[in-house]
């Protein structure tokens, strides 16, 4: 390390110019744009092209059964979906972590993570393929006879739920796994020599290891998915009643801002709440849990 | 349930069971996708009407294959050049931010750190309708007031490329940083001591070191923003990289051509994230 007062002035300098960039970004791409949307999302109009202040788009939400139905359907769907993903991800987690040795297990984990090197849409777009009613799930049903004529497994709940699922896999696998690779064996041996059962060391020991996967696994599952767009809208189709949707209807087809501002602040704020309300129930860092 | 501890047969093979219809349900949209680009036939499924290249290939309606489809290839430059601008800006302010966190020090570093972090947590489509409504209340500012109209903040590909730019620069600053926090801060002083100057050291010394990180946060850069549809969606003008023309023509009602188009990206980000991932370690590529 240099002494001291020779380095002070670059320093300072130095600071000051790696500071700049980063703090332009940041004020101009990420905090300015939110505060805009704030704020034009308080504007009301009276007359073409003159606004005031007021909450006129926000009790337009409330009194408007489409927009917070839509809404609350969106908030439970991600729920569920995020418990569906934890359920679903942790056997195979297990699996990866404590049961694999060697090279098969580096090969599953990485074959967990190809999926998600590709395009979403091109994800989805191969569960239309299969799903829809001249899709290959249909023509096999046919084929065995199971059923009859041609079955439309598209643009039903069940199959938004599907691809959110699908979607979501990853972000629950990885932090899993690598939290029970830390898990030692001998805590699991332990438990056994103790008295315990499969169930008993489930519960108390390997559970309470992952909680910190766990959680944040979920938080990161539960944002994707409420923000998720494309899988709600081609899957779901005109019924999926999708909260983003609703956002991008009201900027882009019909045009009004206001309306749409207010909605992606409502947004902004349940998933903001539910990330701060998972890092307080947890006692964990923000910071931690996103890197 | 782990290896030393005896578990019955039908245990071990129900779970082993339950990791193949696992990986089945992960990769079956993945190769559906593949197949299907090479059916003869106008549309992506069954009955199978025979091995074809024509979707790749063909030069003639209907079949028009992806080289002879100018709209699709137009789209596919498109996307190069957006996700070429976007790499760039996103890596070089990424090694700025990554030695402002571990090489600095400031009061208020963490808070920085913090709302570095935000961009994580913004839903994409929210991201950028924010940025569609700062942009456009900056240049309708701009027409009202003085009567210039500026090109560049309405919709296109110069807000595109703003707009991954936001998110994506926080993922490489995180790579970037990563590498930078295990670097020996002695080889840079031994560097000093053998009479470099400081910026020679980190030239010469410590960017070396962070060359892989460099081009495994570029990677990633690259992908997700060829691959972004969220933000781009809402601020894309007329131009349309190639997941919007997809998009579009998925809702149309999609041909196999679409599916040659997916499989081409899929092996191109598979190959890319592959060598990436074994080159650079594993930590890095997961986020």
């Amino acid at each position: 390390m240099m002494t001291k007062g020779k380095s002070k002035t670059p320093l300072k300098l130095g600071l000051l110019l790696l500071l700049c960039p980063l703090l332009l970004w940041l004020v101009l791409l990420v905090i300015l744009p939110q505060l805009t949307m704030l704020n034009i999302s308080l504007q009301e109009r009276i007359a073409p092209r003159i606004y005031e202040y007021g909450f006129s788009n926000y009790i337009e939400f409330f009194t408007e059964p489409l927009y917070w139905n839509t809404f609350l359907r969106t908030a439970v769907m991600s729920i569920i979906a995020t418990v569906l993903t934890l359920i679903i991800a942790f056997p195979i987690s297990y699996y990866i972590a404590k049961m694999l040795r060697g090279r098969a297990k580096g090969l599953l984990l990485v074959l967990c993570l190809i999926p998600f090197w590709v395009s979403e849409l091109v994800r989805t777009y191969g569960w239309m393929i299969l799903l829809r009613e001249s899709g290959v799930v249909s023509s096999f049903l046919q084929y065995i006879g199971m059923t009859e004529g041609p079955i439309e497994f598209l643009y039903t709940d069940a199959t938004i739920m599907l691809g959110l699922v699908y979607s979501s896999m990853l972000f629950m696998v990885v932090p899993l796994t690598s939290t029970l690779e830390s898990l030692d064996d001998s805590y699991i041996e332990a438990g056994y020599d103790l008295g315990g059962n499969g169930l008993s060391v489930f519960w108390q020991i390997i559970v309470p290891h992952a909680k910190p996967a766990i959680v944040s696994g979920c938080i990161v599952v539960f944002m994707l998915t409420l923000g998720n767009y494309l899988t709600p809208i081609l899957l779901g189709g005109k019924s999926s009643l999708w909260f983003t949707e609703q956002i991008f209807t009201q900027f882009i087809t019909r045009f009004n801002w206001q309306q749409g501002s207010a909605f992606g602040v409502l947004l902004l704020s349940i998933s903001s709440l539910i990330v701060w309300l998972g890092l307080k129930l947890s006692r964990q860092s923000f910071s931690k849990v996103m890197s | 349930m782990i290896p030393s501890i005896p578990q019955s047969a039908l245990f071990k093979s129900s779970f082993r069971l339950y990791a193949f219809i696992f990986f089945a349900f992960l990769m079956a949209p993945l190769v559906v996708v593949a197949v299907f680009a090479f059916n003869d036939s106008m549309f992506p499924s069954l009955p199978w009407h025979g091995f074809t290249w024509d979707w790749f290939f063909s030069d003639q309606e209907p079949m028009l294959g992806l080289f002879h489809d100018p709209q699709l290839y137009q789209s596919i430059a498109t996307s190069f050049l957006v996700a070429t601008c976007t790499t760039v800006l996103a890596v070089a302010l990424a090694i700025n931010n990554a030695f402002l966190f571990e090489r600095a020090t400031f009061r208020g570093k963490s808070v920085l750190y913090m709302l570095m972090l935000l961009p994580l947590v913004i839903p994409g489509v929210i991201l950028g309708v924010s940025i569609l409504i700062m942009s456009s209340s900056i240049a309708n500012y701009f027409d009202d007031v003085w009567a210039i109209d500026i090109e560049l903040l309405r919709p296109g590909l110069a807000l595109v490329v703003i707009g991954q730019f936001a998110f994506i620069t926080t993922i490489c600053t995180l790579i970037v940083a990563a590498r930078l926090r295990s670097f020996d801060l002695s080889l840079e002083e031994a560097a000093l001591n053998l009479g470099a100057s400081k910026l020679q050291a980190i030239r010469t010394i410590t960017i070396p070191y962070l060359l892989p990180a460099i081009i495994g946060a570029a990677v990633i850069s690259f992908l997700m923003s060829f691959e972004n549809f969220n933000t781009t969606l809402m601020l894309v003008g007329s131009d349309s990289p190639l997941t919007i023309t997809l998009y579009d023509r998925l809702r149309e009602g999609a041909t196999p051509v679409i599916n040659v188009v997916s499989l081409l990206l899929m092996l191109a980000s598979v190959v890319l994230a592959l060598g990436n991932y074994f080159l650079t370690g594993r930590k890095s590529t997961v986020k």
